[in-house]
């Protein structure tokens, strides 16, 4: 056992169904059936198998680096001790299996004190192979670095991954998951980061693409003062699954988290599924935390599941607070901008671009937000249609 | 030459109580470059007028017609009528989240206009209406009324009148909310639309203290549904002695 699993272990226990006990034991994890509390919304017949014993090769994806003056980025074998380094203990079974099944893992580190210009980015890109991948990266910002790390996964593939993110104590990093697969694709994502003493995290998701989507992100403290920006946009259209699964572990006093996950949904069996956990823990004194999910459903025929769970053991918190929506086109919004002129489907799109607009500001990879404006637009073409046929008939 | 008659126009709305009908036949007529004043209590409907003029999807037309230059409006989408020269001035403006008054001015404007304002001037253009507003540059940077003050909202309006130059202007309660210099402010934003040719305002105001600065032709008295008396600009300085008193008891 690695000596930061033992760390994590020291902490109180704590009776709570946001908390699952993980192990490295595939067997440990039952296969699941689907009435699990942590799978019931995920499609598992679509999985294909990797929730159960479909095997794993190498080869599923092609992985391209660009690095950052300043960052290593080096594969290292499946026994390096830095495997394990964020405390994560798997806590189902695809995230064991993929654990288990991973012949090596990539290593971004960031050295101390450097702070790196511009972006890191690590693209994953789907050959079309039938067999599952798994993979395994560990990201270590060291003491005072400050960089971006951005992860693309595209193409077609199956993949089960395990995402370790350290940021020692005084770091700034920002990772970025972008899921923009081709429509074919399976991803079961497990990413946890663990956040240092007065430490920064921006972790941003963005999940475009994919037949099935899943990420599970955790974030615990390894001392006081630390701080997760926790982001997310995704667009489910028709016949996509994306989940997003959040758990904040506030582990240490002092500590801030602040989720804001947006997501537009268009088309028949589009589903989007947010679950956000936030535990705060009896030492977990003085911490602040807010979560948001906000939804907009774009047509007939798609679904969003959104689920915030706020689990308090002390009552000494500076604040906690969550707001959950699901909804559609605001016919006042609409009105006022068909007043100004402007048709029904491009003032559809002026609130749709407005309703992500914030949030991709918020990112602040500028690298990324050309592309994630343009991304949505390309999301919204392919509705647009629909939303014609809709402007022929008002 | 342009006209909006309005004739004998009903309309109703829905509640949990079923269809309550708010315009019991409704006529006026607007002539290009006149300016009416249409005055009401609360609940008059007086803003259901202007909403339902502008194809709000609350309010169902149960008869009569709306037309411009002999055009149905009522047949028209709302963007449509807004391109037929139609323009709204809300009481509450709505906000966008996201997206910025000048992203927001600039797409209506290439909406009505069929093509994209010439990128020198437009800029121009905005400041200057901005600035007669009293609105600062950085303002359209901002998302369309989030966070704006009343006063912000109502001079927003009233830079879009300017910038949009439609043939009709139907301001809702322009003067709710404004302290004097932003009632002064908003005041001359219409008197120099009005100074433009050709063209005409519906004023909608339950007081009389915006008609200090803005002299309408015509005065209309709104009660219960329809016009209860019209007249001249001197109708609005016996409504300002009297009150709407004696009608609201006449339309009981």
């Amino acid at each position: 056992m690695t000596a930061a699993v033992q760390e994590a272990l020291e902490l109180d226990k704590v009776e709570s169904h946001l908390h699952p006990e993980g192990s490295f034991d595939v067997e440990a994890h039952e296969v699941p059936k689907g009435r699990e509390e942590v799978w019931r919304f995920t499609p598992l017949k679509r999985l294909k198998g990797i929730h159960d014993d479909a095997p794993f090769a190498d080869g599923a994806t092609k992985v391209e680096v660009e690095a950052a003056a300043g960052v290593t980025v080096e594969t290292v074998a499946a026994d390096d001790d830095v495997r394990g380094l964020s405390g994560l203990v798997p806590t189902d079974r695809v995230s064991a299996r993929a654990w288990a099944a991973s012949t090596g893992a990539t290593l971004v580190r960031i050295p101390t004190d450097t702070v790196i210009e511009g972006a890191t980015v690590i693209r994953h890109h789907g050959t079309g192979s039938e067999t599952a991948g798994a993979g395994h990266a560990v990201i270590v910002a060291e003491k005072f670095a400050k960089a971006t790390v951005v992860l693309v996964f595209e193409g077609s593939a199956v993949v089960a991954d395990n995402i370790e993110i350290v940021v020692e104590d005084g770091a700034d990093l920002t990772v970025v998951s972008v899921q923009d697969w081709a429509d074919d694709a399976v991803h079961l994502s497990t990413q946890h980061a663990k956040v240092g003493r007065d430490a920064n995290l921006k972790h941003v998701s963005v999940s475009f693409g994919g037949d099935v989507v899943r990420h599970d992100f955790s974030a615990e403290y390894s001392g006081p003062g630390g701080s997760v920006e926790s982001l997310g946009l995704y667009f489910a259209d028709a016949g996509q699954h994306i989940e997003h699964r959040l758990f904040v572990d506030h582990t240490a006093p002092k500590t801030k988290s602040h989720v804001v996950y947006k997501g537009a949904l268009q088309g028949e069996k589009a589903h989007a599924v947010w679950i956000g956990n936030v535990l705060i823990r009896k030492e977990a004194e003085g911490i602040e935390t807010y979560e948001e999910n906000r939804n907009l459903i774009l047509t007939d025929g798609a679904w969003a599941d959104s689920v915030p769970n706020l689990e308090i053991e002390t009552g000494e918190i500076e604040g906690a607070g969550h707001a959950s929506a699901i909804g559609r086109f605001d016919d006042e919004q609409l009105f006022y901008l068909r007043s100004r002129g402007i048709s029904e489907t491009e003032a559809k799109r002026l609130v749709v671009h407005g309703f992500f607009n914030d949030l991709i500001r918020q990112i602040g990879v500028p690298e990324l937000e050309e592309k994630l404006t343009s991304t949505v637009e390309a999301e919204l073409a392919k509705n647009i249609n629909t939303l014609i046929e809709k402007d022929a008939t008002a | 030459m342009s006209t909006l008659e309005i004739k004998d126009l009903t309309v109703s709305v829905d509640t949990e109580d079923g269809a309550k009908e708010i315009l019991k036949g409704v006529t006026l007529t607007i002539n290009s470059g006149e300016t009416h004043a249409i005055m009401g209590p609360n609940g008059s409907g007086k803003s259901t007028l202007a909403y339902s003029i502008a194809g709000h999807p609350k309010y169902t037309i149960t008869g009569g017609t709306v037309t411009l230059d002999g055009e149905d409006v009522l047949e028209m989408s709302v963007d449509e009528r807004a391109k037929a020269g139609l323009f709204l001035a809300m009481q509450y403006p709505v906000e966008v989240p996201g997206v910025s008054v000048a992203n927001f001015l600039r797409t209506a404007k290439t909406a009505l206009d069929g093509e994209a304002p010439k990128l020198r001037t437009w800029v121009k253009d905005v400041n200057g209406a901005m600035n007669k507003m009293h609105l600062d540059p950085t303002f359209s940077q901002r998302s369309v009324n989030e966070g704006f003050s009343g006063g912000e909202k109502k001079r927003h309006e009233i830079a879009q009148l300017d910038i949009l130059d439609p043939a009709f202007a139907l301001l809702d309660e322009i003067d709710s909310g404004l302290d004097i210099d932003a009632l002064k402010v908003v005041s001359e934003g219409i008197n120099d639309f009005r100074a433009r040719d050709g063209k005409s305002v519906l004023l909608i105001t339950h007081y009389t203290r915006i008609l200090r600065y803005i002299k309408p032709d015509h005065v209309h008295v709104f009660v219960a549904g329809r016009i209860a008396e019209s007249g001249g600009p001197d109708l609005a300085e016996e409504l300002e002695a009297n009150g709407y008193e004696k009608y609201v008891a006449a339309g009981v």
